[in-house]
């Protein structure tokens, strides 16, 4: 069997494991967590496209996450939307905003670009705060519906749907990645990240390439934000637009590897049920270990791997060619 | 018709004037050479012919139409292509990418720009390094990558900022001979050389630049005998 076949034996494997879990594994814990995994492999994944693929490291994508999340809330709660369209009016409008951000954001580059994110993040939780009409700072409680119904977006009987729909959600993003990989725009995207004067000389429109890599990454990080709102009902601020939503999403990604298909999956499937598990195991008393433990694999990466878990694989793989 | 014409270009950096009034022209298949001291305004000329500056003042033509506001990128588009002094290679990703970057300027078929990036590592004689990763390469082999990924956007024009610079004396010969190569196959080329010998090997007419401003444009015979170029630039070992 060759390299590439047995690659793909692999993945039908995953995929078939991944798509008989909620068969096997009946409680809600460990759906939950799987349910977790996929999210912010997504929201990972999303971010790894601007971030690792086209170099332009964002600490601002939770403003997309809230985008996404508070688009489809406040159409369903106050004109009864359903979330699947309020999901594609989130994408959209988390598009148009990431266009309006990006214009004058990307002019600064490395430090300073990541550093304005944060700002712009910032500016958007502080607006969305004083913003009474979406709730304010006391947030808003999706409409509870019943019977569970797809049109709703709401399975209250089990979370094997939001398994599957999150799970959708993270294939969506891999399959995007993969066929950004193979084209023209990939090539320019890792260019851009490279070295953006040689990218330029060469006839890249370095400027319109940025937009675009922004644009997609934050039309799938929103669509996450709707699926946060419906598996949760209830949004706040404080819960889809923080600062610390954004970094997490980038520690995902670096942990597992930036700039590589499947390294925002990996980080998730470290990062989550750590995250979770030590939730559960320690509860509030030991709040914050999992943020401890964070950080110092964080650190342990960047000092000892910095293509993360996937680059590290990759060196321990026996080397086929170079 | 010129290919290239550059005329009363100017560019200023704060009190310093890194060129001023700068006039030359190129002829399709011309080979032409730019020298002058550290200082004189060589990259910068580069820059503000690529569109990577601005002017202050000036026209860059090309093909009688201007482009003097364009951006690096649709500078590119019309057919110019450039290297640059300090060596920019994707450094992250193979020597084949690298160069399918270049090619991609002509079409949006990978399948298309890998066979042309093929064929212009082949041109520069890199075809056995196509899978090794840029970073791994010597400078001697990153100026042919460089050049590979220039040539694979298919130029008319080719802008060198130094061939033989920061190279050991046992690689120039064959980047000298490579540049021949281009030149013999019909491309207009400007090069900065700071070699003399190679320079003078190389060019139809050498363009000398000192603090910014053209001193002499002439055939090389003429140049190493212009007292103006040997003051600022050769000095005196060069006075016949």
């Amino acid at each position: 069997m060759t390299r590439a076949a047995a690659r793909r034996a692999a993945l039908v494997v995953l995929l078939l494991a991944a798509l008989a879990f909620p068969a096997v594994f009946t409680l809600p814990f460990p759906r939950h967590v799987m349910i977790m995994i996929f999210l912010y492999g997504s929201l990972a994944v999303a971010w790894n496209i601007l971030a690792g693929y086209c170099g332009q490291i964002s600490l601002g994508h939770a403003v997309f996450f809230g985008i996404g999340a508070y688009t489809s809330t406040l159409l369903v709660a106050r004109a009864g939307v359903s979330p699947w369209l309020g999901m594609l009016a989130g994408a959209a409008l988390a598009v148009i905003v990431s266009q309006a951000v990006g214009f004058p954001v990307f002019r600064l580059r490395g430090h300073y670009f990541a550093i304005a994110t944060i700002a712009v993040g910032e500016i958007v939780q502080t607006l969305v705060i004083n913003w009474d009409w979406a709730g304010g700072a006391r947030g808003v409680f999706v409409p509870i519906k019943r019977p569970d119904s797809f049109v709703n977006f709401q399975f209250n009987e089990s979370k094997a749907v939001y398994y599957y729909i999150a799970l959708g959600l993270l294939l969506l993003g891999l399959a995007v990645t993969r066929r950004l990989e193979g084209s023209r725009r990939g090539y320019y995207f890792r260019a851009i990240r490279e070295d953006q004067e040689a990218a330029a000389s060469l006839g890249v429109h370095v400027a319109r390439e940025k937009l675009r890599a922004m644009a997609v990454s934050a039309g799938l990080t929103a669509l996450g934000g709707t699926f946060y709102a419906q598996y949760l009902l209830f949004i706040d601020p404080e819960a889809v637009f923080p600062l610390s939503l954004s970094i997490l999403i980038c520690l995902v990604s670096v942990l597992g590897g930036v700039g590589t298909l499947w390294g925002p999956v990996v980080g998730a499937a470290v990062l989550v049920p750590l995250s979770e598990y030590t939730r559960v195991w320690l509860g509030g008393t030991g709040k914050a270990l999992d943020l401890v433990i964070y950080g110092a694999l964080i650190v342990l990466v960047a000092v000892a791997q910095p293509s993360g878990l996937v680059g590290l694989a990759r060196r321990m793989a026996p080397r086929t060619n170079e | 018709m010129s290919l290239l014409s550059v005329s009363g270009l100017t560019k200023r950096f704060g009190g310093v004037i890194a060129n001023r009034d700068v006039s030359f022209a190129v002829a399709p298949g011309e080979l032409v050479g730019v020298i002058g001291p550290n200082g004189a305004g060589k990259s910068t000329l580069f820059d503000l012919v690529t569109g990577f500056q601005r002017a202050d003042a000036g026209r860059v033509r090309l093909d009688g139409a201007d482009v003097t506001r364009l951006r690096p990128d649709e500078i590119a588009q019309r057919g110019v292509a450039r290297t640059f002094q300090k060596l920019r290679p994707f450094s992250d990703m193979s020597v084949l990418e690298n160069v399918m970057v270049g090619a991609f300027l002509r079409t949006a078929e990978v399948a298309v720009a890998r066979e042309a990036a093929h064929h212009a590592l082949a041109s520069v004689g890199l075809a056995d390094r196509a899978d090794a990763h840029a970073r791994g390469l010597s400078t001697g082999q990153r100026k042919r990558l460089e050049l590979a990924r220039a040539l694979a956007t298919r130029p008319r024009l080719l802008l060198l900022d130094e061939v033989t610079g920061g190279v050991d004396q046992a690689t120039i010969p064959g980047l000298v001979r490579l540049v021949r190569e281009l030149h013999a196959s019909g491309l207009a080329l400007v090069v900065i050389e700071h070699n003399m010998r190679v320079i003078m090997e190389l060019a139809q007419r050498i363009v000398a630049l000192q603090l910014g401003e053209v001193i002499a444009d002439a055939p090389p015979s003429e140049i190493v005998r212009n007292p103006r170029v040997i003051d600022a630039y050769l000095g005196q070992a060069w006075r016949p």
